[in-house]
């Protein structure tokens, strides 16, 4: 299983999926498209900044509110290897899972990381290492079948594996 | 030790005599929900799927609301791939404009969700249905692409928190209020992967348009669905609306609560939950600040009903919208927009001075039909006050219910129809 590295977007509590993909852009559901615009209303310089393999690392009830798929599609399409927070909102975390966007739940790494850190995170161990500390977390790692579907790029690839 | 009303209907769709809270289960499901924003998305992933069609036609039901009328070219080409796939695999519960309205207040209304169903809905609010004892609860695209090409889905069995409702409201305290109460109370996050099971003699003392108000809201608080027991006037409405049979569940008196709270209706104020989370709340009485308000909406899956109109042309009869308020007011489907009609409700806002809209979510989500300027304030009846959700990422939304709306409306602040 591969692992993520990147270097970190830092947010609070309760970032809700208005303000990583706002309904006004809902008009499309193109993945490059709806990049463009990802956490516009909360971060401007966000899409700017983000480099390919990037992490975001947010406090708790990360993704709340609508069950808008566009949002980890958006994130996803914007480069981030993965999100860790110390939750979820519940649909955003299946659709992360649904669509193959790693996400992992540790409430100690997202006290430990500030914006501008180097992450590593290892999918198979759940371990979480801040490279710019020297300090490591251990966050939930993925059960069997979540790490199938993510490896398959989402349930809908999975599903057709299966098959 | 016993389940909850919510884990006895998953393991009657799972096929299991026990489920208990953290087991992870696939259950099938007797209706997926679908919208004009989330059905696209999944449209596409279905038919990246190796399947055939829909796994039933009649348990599919596609609801363009959210940009329709189409609100612009982009819009259109997703409600016109909506439109096709419900032609291609002959779907009996597509509602095209004419037919169509609030996804959540149309499907009630339509008979399509009845107590003991299990329902997913690519649409955060698609736990509404707890109102009639159903299980129904939001997902994604990719979840409602497997529920129509599937009939299942897989869950993770919630843990429960204990609403124990007692009283009677006062006068202007509605659904809306005791919602807000609790969220207020338990935070957007204190329900979060839980089940909040309402119960109580107080829940006869909330109408059923009260009940689909809180249930609705069940998100706000993070919870995976909010669930009510089945009672006289849930089966009264049930055999008005639907032809579908439906089963009651009841908890087990064992049931086990990770909470329990008890909220005394009597002791309820009208409440607004101030920008820009829903758990920010202060009662009427605490706001003391004059709030200039630039728009009413009156509307939405939350408060579009017609209790709502009803309490809003009470306030509005005889009066007469302030100087330079917006106060927009969308019946949340065709009926209820006739319902009004004859009630003589809509000549009430037009004569207020306020306008009156075909069914649509658009302001809500910041879609189209009221949208907010750089610091612009809204008292909206809908469910979220997010930054940007109705526009400008520095307006403010305050909810609020739509006796407190319509006051607002009047005095360009935010009121209480007591204070007028």
């Amino acid at each position: 299983m591969k692992s993520a590295k990147g270097t970190v977007f830092k947010y609070g509590d309760n970032v809700d999926t208005d303000v990583i993909i706002p309904a006004r852009y809902l008009n499309s559901s193109e993945p490059a498209e709806l990049a463009a615009h990802c956490m516009e209303d909360i971060d401007k310089e966000f899409i700017n900044k983000v480099q390919k393999g990037d992490i975001i690392v947010a406090d708790k009830n990360f993704g709340c509110g609508s069950s808008r798929e566009h949002a980890p599609i958006a994130i996803k399409a914007a480069g981030v290897s993965c999100v860790i927070a110390e939750t979820f909102a519940r649909i955003f975390y299946r659709n992360a899972i649904n669509i193959g966007l790693p996400i992992i739940e540790c409430p100690e790494a997202s006290k430990g990381i500030e914006a501008g850190d180097e992450v590593e995170v290892d999918f198979d161990s759940g371990v979480i290492t801040n490279l710019t500390k020297g300090t490591k977390f251990q966050g939930q790692a993925f059960p069997e079948f979540m790490q199938k579907i993510i490896a398959a790029e989402g349930l809908v690839n999975y599903i057709n594996r299966k098959a | 030790m016993g389940m909850t009303m919510t884990q006895k209907i998953l393991a009657a769709h799972a096929g299991l005599e026990k489920v208990e809270a953290g087991q992870l289960i696939e259950a099938d499901l007797d209706l997926v929900l679908g919208n004009d924003i989330t059905s696209p998305v999944a449209i596409k992933e279905m038919e990246k799927m190796n399947v055939e069609g829909v796994f039933d036609k009649d348990k599919i039901a596609l609801v363009p609301d959210h940009f329709v009328p189409n609100k612009d070219i982009k819009s259109a080409e997703h409600c016109k791939c909506v439109r096709e796939f419900a032609y291609r695999n002959e779907i009996t519960n597509y509602f095209e404009v004419g037919e169509m309205g609030i996804e959540h207040a149309l499907l009630p209304e339509k008979g399509l969700t009845v107590a003991g169903d299990v329902i997913i809905g690519a649409d955060s609010h698609t736990c509404t249905y707890g109102a009639l004892g159903a299980f129904s609860t939001g997902v994604g695209s990719t979840d409602m692409a497997a529920g129509m090409a599937t009939g299942k889905a897989w869950f993770k069995v919630p843990g429960a928190i204990k609403f124990n409702i007692v009283g009677k409201p006062s006068e202007w305290v509605s659904g809306k209020d005791v919602i807000l109460h609790i969220i207020g109370m338990i935070g957007v996050d204190g329900a979060l992967y839980k089940s909040m099971e309402f119960v109580g003699e107080g829940i006869g003392n909330l109408s059923m348009d009260d009940r689909f108000t809180i249930a609705n809201m069940a998100i706000e608080a993070g919870g995976k669905n909010g669930i009510f027991p089945v009672d006289a006037l849930a089966e009264a409405y049930m055999k008005e609306h639907s032809k579908k049979e439906y089963t009651i569940y009841e908890a087990d008196e064992d049931a086990v609560y990770d909470e329990e709270y008890t909220i005394d209706l009597s002791t309820l104020r009208p409440t607004v939950a101030f920008p820009h989370l829903p758990e920010n709340t202060k009662t009427i009485d605490e706001i003391k600040d004059d709030i200039k308000i630039d728009q009413v909406v009156i509307g939405s899956c939350t408060n579009g009903r017609l209790d709502d109109l009803r309490v809003a042309a009470k306030v509005l009869a005889g009066r007469h919208v302030a100087k330079g308020m917006r106060c927009i007011i969308i019946p949340a489907t065709q009926a209820i927009y006739m319902q009004a009609m004859e009630e003589g409700l809509l000549k009430t806002f037009i004569e207020a001075g306020a306008i009156v809209s075909t069914p649509t979510c658009g302001p809500c989500l910041g879609g189209y039909m009221g949208i907010l300027a750089e610091g612009e304030r809204c008292v909206s009846t809908t469910n979220r006050n997010f930054v940007g959700r109705m526009g400008h990422v520095k307006s403010e939304i305050y909810l609020a219910s739509p006796a407190v709306a319509a006051a607002s409306a009047v005095t360009g602040k935010i009121s209480c129809p007591c204070q007028l």
